[in-house]
C-alpha cells in the first residue's frame, strides 16, 4: 500500500471519528448518544489547548495530558497531526483537492509554492499565547483567546453548532432538544469562509492562519525523520509541488516547519528517488526557521500582551460585570474562566435543554463564543439534575460537578446548592401583580424544594367589579438557584415577567446578594 | 547511500541524525516531566476555600482600667484635653514609642461643618497629644463610602492629619486581608483592613454622634465598619448583627465620641446644617459600649432603643449602664 493511501485512510478514519464524536454528544443512553463516548477527545489531543491553559493557569488540566502524546509524536515525526489526524485539516485537504484537481498542472504547481505570508500563523500564535500569559491582578489577568482560531475548537464549534444543526433542523433527531444557537450565523460564516478559501489556495487555513499548525511546526521542525530532497539526479521539474499540502518546497531545501507530512511528493516525483522519507537533514538541506522576522515576532508579542488589559479596561471583570451573562453551573469565577475557556462549545453542544448558548458580542469581544444561558431559547432552563456541561468541558472552565455538589446535599449541605443567578419578578409585567389575572406558572414550575417562589395572597376587584383572588409570586433569594425554569415558563414570553440575572451566583463572592449564612 | 552522490557526507548526516534523535528524546522527556509537574491534581475553582486568620484586635491598656470622661462645651480640642486629663492624661494610654492608629469616620466627601465625618480640629488635637506623649508614629485611616481621596480631602481630615504630624493611609484594593472572627456569624472569611496595621500598638477610634436610619445610631462601634472591605453593603441586611460583631472584633485603646453637634435627622449622611443639633458634649472612654450608650442620650434615645447595644451588653462586651464606670464630668471652664 502506498503511503499516501495510508494517509488518506487515516484522514478518513479520524474525520469519521470526529464526526461520530460530535454526533453522539447528545445526552442519552442509546449507542449513538453520549453514554461513555470520549466526546472531547480531539480537544484533549490539541496541544494548543494544553499550552494555552498551562500558560494562563500555570497548571495542566488532567484530561489534557493527551496533548503530551501529540507533542511527542510531533517532536519525532513533525506535523503528522496536521496531515493525518486533524479533522479540520482533512476537510481543507478534501475541498482543496476537489477545487484544484481539474486546473492546469502549471497553476497547481504555482498554487503550492511557498509564500512568505505563511509566516502570519506564527505571528498569530505568538500574539494569542502572549495574551494568555499576563497574570497581574484582577484587571490584567490572562485572557485565553486561542480558541478563536485554534482549529480543533473552531471545527468542534462549527460542526456541532452549525453543520449538525442545519442537518438536523428539520428532523430534530440527533439532540434532546432544539438546536438553536444565538450567533450561529457568525460561527457558520467563518467556517464556510475557511473552507471555501481552499478554492483559491489549497489548505489556506493550515498554511496562513492555523495557530496550532504554527505550534506544531515550531515543535516538529527539528524532527529526526522527515521528507527531504536527495539531490541525486533531480531535474527540478517542480512536480513535487503539484499536490504539496503545506507549500513546503519538498525538492529542497525543505521548509521543515511547513511540511504537513502529506507524503504526496514521494508519490509525485517522476524520478521516484529524488525525494525520500528518512533521517534529516536530507542532502538537499532544509530551512528550519519558521520564516518570521524578529521584528514581526516582537510586534506580535506586544500586541498579544496588550490585548488582555485592553479587554479588561471596560471594567466588565470589576464593577460593570454583566448581570445578564449567566454562566453554567460549575463555571469558575470569571477571571479564571477567561483563563480557561477555549470556546470549543462542547458544553453548549451537550446541554440537553439548549439553554446553554455561545455568547455573541453583548458582553465584550473577550467573551465571544463562551457559554452563557439563554432561557428564552432553552426549552426549560438549567435542569437541576443535569451536570453534563462540566463533564464535557476539556479545560475546567466548568468544573465537573457531582449531582450532590450541584444540589447541595450528601456532604455539601454547608455550601448549599450551586447558584448560577437569581430570579426577580418584574411587577410591572407580571399578570397577577400588574394585570389582575391569576397565573403563578413560575411558582408551580419552580424545581427547588421547598420552592424558591412563594405566593402573596391578595383579593382585588377588577374593572368589571368582580372579586378576584390573586396569588402574586415573590422570590426567596436564599432558595433561588437561578435555574431559569420560571423565566422560560412565564407566559409573558416576549420579555418574561420573571427573569434571571447572575446576581448571587456562587462562583463569585463579590456577586453575592445575601449574607453568606443565609445562603447555606 | 551512494558515496558518489553530491551533497553533505553521509557521516555528517548520521551524526546529525543521532544529535537530533537525542534532542528529540530529551524534548519528549522534558515535555512529559513538565506535564507531570504541572498536572493539576486539585479541581479548579474550589468554592469552599476559607481563610481562618483570627481577625480579633486587642489594643486595650489593662493597667489603665476602665474609664470614661464626659466634657461639655463647644471647643473640641479643649474638651478633648479636659476629658483626657480627667482620665489621668493621655500618657496612661499612649507610651513613648507607640505606633498609634486613629480610625476616623471619613465616610463621606462632605465638609466638616455638616457633621457627617470626624471633625478635623478634634483629629489634629488628638494627633498632637499622641505625638506629645511620645508616639513614634500616628496613622489616620478609614475605608470610606465615597472615593477615599475626596473623602479625606473634602472633610478636612487629610489636611488636619498632615499638618498635625500624622500619616494618612488611603486604602487600596490590596490593603485588605481575609480572615474570620471566632464566634462570628457574619465576619467569616471576610476582607478586613490589614496593611496599615503593620506595627501598630495602639488604636483610637474617633467618631461623631449621628442618627442612622438603618441602625438607629452610628457612633464609636459602628465606626469600625470602616475597617471592613469587600461587598460590606450586604451586612445592612443584619445591621445589628454586624455591629455586635464589630464590638467583638475590636478592643480599642480609647474611643473619642464627638457630640459637639449631633446629627439628628437624615443620618448617617446628613447634608444640611438643619440636620444637626448642638449637643455640646465630647466623650472619651475605654469602653465603646458605655461610650455609645451615653452617646445615645444625645440623640434623645437610650441604649434600649439600639438593639446592638443591648446585645453587646448581654454578651459582656461592655457596660450599657455607663454610670457604672463612674464617668468624670468635666464642664467647660467659666470664661
Amino acid at each position: 500500500m502506498r503511503i499516501t493511501t495510508a494517509r488518506r485512510i487515516a484522514q478518513i478514519f479520524f474525520f469519521a471519528l470526529f464526526a461520530w464524536l460530535c454526533l453522539v454528544a447528545t445526552v442519552g443512553t442509546r449507542v449513538w448518544q453520549w453514554r461513555g463516548w470520549p466526546i472531547r477527545w480531539f480537544l484533549e489531543l490539541d496541544p494548543l489547548v494544553a499550552v494555552g491553559t498551562v500558560l494562563s493557569t500555570r497548571s495542566l488540566y488532567p484530561v489534557l495530558s493527551w496533548a503530551l502524546a501529540t507533542v511527542a509524536l510531533t517532536i519525532l515525526l513533525g506535523r503528522v497531526f496536521c496531515g493525518w489526524v486533524c479533522p479540520f485539516g482533512s476537510m481543507h485537504h478534501f475541498v482543496s483537492w476537489l477545487a484544484q484537481r481539474s486546473l492546469p498542472l502549471k497553476r497547481r504547481i504555482e498554487a503550492n509554492r511557498y509564500h512568505r505570508a505563511q509566516a502570519i500563523k506564527y505571528c498569530l500564535l505568538a500574539g494569542l499565547l502572549a495574551a494568555a500569559v499576563l497574570p497581574v491582578g484582577r484587571m490584567m489577568l490572562a485572557s485565553l483567546q486561542t480558541g478563536l482560531l485554534d482549529p480543533i475548537p473552531l471545527v468542534n464549534r462549527s460542526f456541532n453548532l452549525v453543520v449538525l444543526s442545519v442537518a438536523d433542523l428539520a428532523a430534530g433527531r440527533w439532540s434532546g432538544a432544539g438546536r438553536y444557537y444565538s450567533g450561529a450565523g457568525l460561527i457558520g460564516a467563518i467556517f464556510l469562509a475557511a473552507v471555501l478559501l481552499n478554492v483559491a489556495v489549497p489548505r489556506f487555513y493550515c498554511r496562513f492562519i492555523c495557530p496550532l499548525g504554527a505550534l506544531l511546526g515550531v515543535i516538529g521542525r527539528g524532527a529526526p525523520w522527515g521528507i527531504g530532497g536527495q539531490r541525486t539526479k533531480c531535474v527540478e521539474c517542480g512536480v513535487c509541488d503539484l499536490n504539496c499540502a503545506g507549500a513546503c518546497t519538498p525538492m529542497g531545501p525543505i521548509r521543515a516547519s511547513e511540511c504537513l507530512m502529506c507524503m504526496n511528493c514521494l508519490d509525485d516525483c517522476p524520478k521516484g528517488e529524488q525525494i525520500a522519507y528518512g533521517p534529516r537533514p536530507a542532502p538537499a538541506g532544509e530551512i528550519a526557521s519558521p520564516g518570521i522576522s524578529r521584528r514581526d515576532f516582537v510586534i506580535s508579542i506586544a500586541a498579544g500582551l496588550a490585548a488582555a488589559p485592553l479587554a479588561r479596561l471596560g471594567g466588565a471583570t470589576v464593577g460593570d460585570w454583566p448581570a445578564g451573562m449567566i454562566r453554567p453551573p460549575g463555571a469558575v469565577a470569571e477571571e479564571e474562566f477567561m483563563a480557561r475557556c477555549v470556546k470549543c462549545s462542547e458544553c453548549v453542544r451537550v446541554c440537553p435543554t439548549n439553554v446553554l448558548q455561545p455568547a455573541g458580542f453583548s458582553w465584550g469581544w473577550e467573551a465571544l463564543w463562551t457559554p452563557a444561558l439563554n432561557n428564552r431559547i432553552g426549552t426549560s432552563g438549567c435542569q437541576p439534575n443535569c451536570i453534563a456541561c462540566g463533564h464535557a468541558c476539556p479545560t475546567g472552565a466548568i468544573r465537573p460537578l457531582t449531582l450532590d455538589e450541584k444540589l447541595g446535599r450528601a456532604g455539601f449541605e454547608a455550601a448549599g446548592p450551586i447558584r448560577i443567578g437569581l430570579a426577580y419578578v418584574d411587577r410591572g409585567r407580571c399578570l397577577p401583580w400588574a394585570m389582575e389575572r391569576p397565573c403563578i406558572v413560575c411558582e408551580e414550575t419552580c424545581p427547588v424544594s421547598p420552592k424558591a417562589i412563594h405566593l402573596d395572597d391578595a383579593e382585588q376587584t377588577t374593572r368589571e367589579g368582580k372579586a378576584v383572588r390573586l396569588q402574586r409570586p415573590v422570590v426567596d433569594p436564599a432558595r433561588c438557584t437561578g435555574c431559569g425554569v420560571c423565566e422560560h415558563e412565564c407566559p409573558m414570553s416576549g420579555l418574561p415577567a420573571i427573569r434571571v440575572t447572575s446576581d448571587n451566583e456562587t462562583r463569585d463572592r463579590g456577586h453575592a446578594v445575601l449574607l453568606r449564612h443565609e445562603n447555606q | 547511500m551512494n558515496p558518489s552522490a553530491p551533497g553533505p557526507e553521509p557521516v555528517a548526516t548520521r551524526r546529525e541524525f543521532f544529535r537530533r534523535g537525542l534532542r528529540a528524546g530529551a524534548a519528549i522527556a522534558a515535555t512529559g516531566g513538565l506535564g507531570a509537574w504541572l498536572l493539576d491534581r486539585h479541581p479548579p475553582g474550589d468554592f469552599g476555600r476559607t481563610q481562618g486568620r483570627d481577625l480579633r484586635m486587642d489594643f486595650g491598656v489593662r493597667s489603665a482600667g476602665p474609664g470614661m470622661a464626659i466634657a461639655t462645651g463647644r471647643d473640641r480640642p479643649g474638651m478633648l484635653r479636659r476629658a483626657l486629663a480627667a482620665l489621668g492624661g493621655i500618657e496612661r494610654f499612649i507610651a513613648r514609642g507607640d505606633r498609634v492608629m486613629l480610625k476616623v469616620n471619613a465616610a463621606f466627601a462632605t465638609p466638616a461643618l455638616l457633621g457627617a465625618t470626624t471633625h478635623p480640629e478634634l483629629l489634629a488635637e488628638l494627633v498632637r497629644l499622641c505625638r506629645a506623649a511620645g508616639a513614634a508614629s500616628v496613622v489616620v485611616t478609614d475605608n470610606p463610602i465615597n472615593t477615599p481621596e475626596s473623602c479625606f480631602e473634602l472633610s478636612g481630615i487629610g489636611g488636619a492629619a498632615r499638618s498635625a504630624g500624622a500619616d494618612l493611609f488611603i486604602p487600596r484594593p490590596g490593603s485588605f486581608r481575609a480572615g474570620t472572627l471566632p464566634g462570628g456569624r457574619l465576619i467569616r472569611d471576610w476582607p478586613v483592613l490589614d496593611e496599615p496595621f503593620a506595627g501598630v500598638t495602639k488604636l483610637i477610634g474617633v467618631a461623631p454622634v449621628k442618627g442612622h436610619h438603618r441602625a438607629g445610631a452610628s457612633m464609636t462601634i459602628k465606626n469600625w465598619y470602616g475597617l471592613l472591605g469587600g461587598r460590606r453593603n450586604q451586612f445592612h441586611q443584619d445591621i445589628d448583627g454586624i455591629i455586635v460583631e464589630l464590638a467583638m472584633l475590636v478592643k480599642p485603646t480609647l474611643v473619642v465620641l464627638d457630640g459637639t453637634d449631633s446629627m439628628m435627622t437624615n443620618g448617617p449622611t446628613g447634608g444640611s446644617l438643619a440636620d444637626l443639633k448642638e449637643t455640646n458634649t465630647l466623650i472619651v472612654g475605654t469602653d465603646p459600649v458605655a461610650t455609645d450608650a451615653f452617646g445615645a442620650t444625645l440623640l434623645g434615645k437610650t441604649f434600649r432603643d439600639l438593639p446592638y447595644l443591648v446585645r453587646a451588653g448581654e454578651l459582656g462586651l461592655g457596660a450599657t449602664d455607663f454610670e457604672s464606670l463612674k464617668p468624670a464630668r468635666v464642664p467647660a471652664p467659666a470664661t
